[in-house]
């Protein structure tokens, strides 16, 4: 399989998945530079993390112009599997692929600490190996992680179970003192209505690795390369409500 | 000629930036402060002097990038 990792001026979460997806999953991983018209023959991109443009303007804001964004569009709206993390998923509500949008942290503080997500669904590429109603824990790094929708967006997230990742604590549950930067509903990560597009404020490639004694984000990438091998998901699908 | 954009967070979206120096304020003494949003001020320097050809632009470029809809509102003048 192979991936795009896309490089902003401010990228910096670009070289650590490039060495998840190529050295860890064993797949090719490539650098594409942002001012690229073209994505090439990939079969998924992953818009990283740091502070493209140095965060000017919003996060995301300037990167969403940047010729490569274009191609990323097509690529998604063909049914593409795009990932974006922390800035990458700012890029992606600011480009229109995710609803809402990133804001400042409720704290106003940057917060960098691993978090506890539960994962409500499999029905997706990025959470099919990881079973329904289960706990990863997974690092975060941002300033503006605070996930905000309108009322309308919010229930459509909720009826369509795009929420992918939420903010709990180590037993499941979504307090407030678990969620680390006010998001609506806590919500970490989101996937768009064709399921094909996720976003998520914490870093699955900070913990892919089990010398790293952190390795359930590797799950995320497994799921995205099991589906796109069309390989049978390894544990039952959530039943039915 | 100046296009003078004020951009400010919706009332629906969290604020903290603005609950912070409403504290700071009344901590400083000041009563009465019942609310403090904070948001940007742009200037952009535009070329002629033809207001009414700038300003479906300029609210162009407000809604594309100056501002995210889907947090802020925007209002400006052109001078």
């Amino acid at each position: 399989m192979r991936f795009a990792v896309l490089q902003f001026p401010g990228s910096n979460c670009d070289q650590d998945c490039v060495h998840v997806l190529g050295n860890v999953l064993g797949q090719q991983a490539d650098y594409l530079w942002h001012k690229e018209e073209s994505l090439g023959n990939t079969d998924a991109v992953v818009v990283p993390g740091g502070f493209s443009y140095g965060d000017y303007l919003r996060t995301g804001s300037i990167a969403q112009f940047s010729p490569v964004m274009n191609a990323v569009k097509r690529f998604a709206n063909d049914g593409g599997l795009v990932i974006g993390i922390c800035n990458g998923f700012q890029i992606l509500c600011e480009t229109g692929l995710l609803p809402g949008a990133l804001v400042r942290n409720r704290s106003l503080q940057f917060r960098c600490e691993q978090v506890y997500l539960k994962v409500p669904t499999q029905d997706s590429p990025f959470t099919r190996e990881i079973e329904p109603g289960s706990v990863i824990r997974v690092p975060i790094a941002h300033g503006e992680g605070c996930y905000f929708a309108n009322d309308e967006s919010l229930a459509r997230l909720q009826s369509n179970n795009q929420i992918l990742f939420q903010y709990v604590t180590a037993d499941g549950e979504p307090t407030e003192e678990a969620n680390p930067n006010g998001s609506l509903l806590n919500i970490a990560g989101i996937c768009n209505e064709a399921r094909n597009v996720c976003g998520m404020m914490p870093h699955p490639e900070r913990a892919s690795e089990s010398i790293l004694d952190e390795d359930d984000g590797l799950r995320i990438f497994e799921g995205m390369l099991g589906h796109f091998e069309g390989k049978p998901v390894t544990t039952e699908p959530e039943p039915a409500v | 000629m100046k296009a003078k954009i004020v951009i400010t967070p919706k009332k629906a979206v969290l604020d903290p930036q603005g609950k912070t120096v409403q504290t700071a304020l009344e901590h400083m003494g000041y009563e009465g402060v019942n609310d403090v949003h904070v948001g940007k001020y742009l200037e952009i320097e535009l070329e002629g002097d033809d207001t009414e050809a700038w300003r479906p632009k300029i609210d162009e470029a407000c809604h594309k990038l100056l501002s995210n809809p889907v947090i802020e509102d925007y209002h400006f003048t052109i001078e």
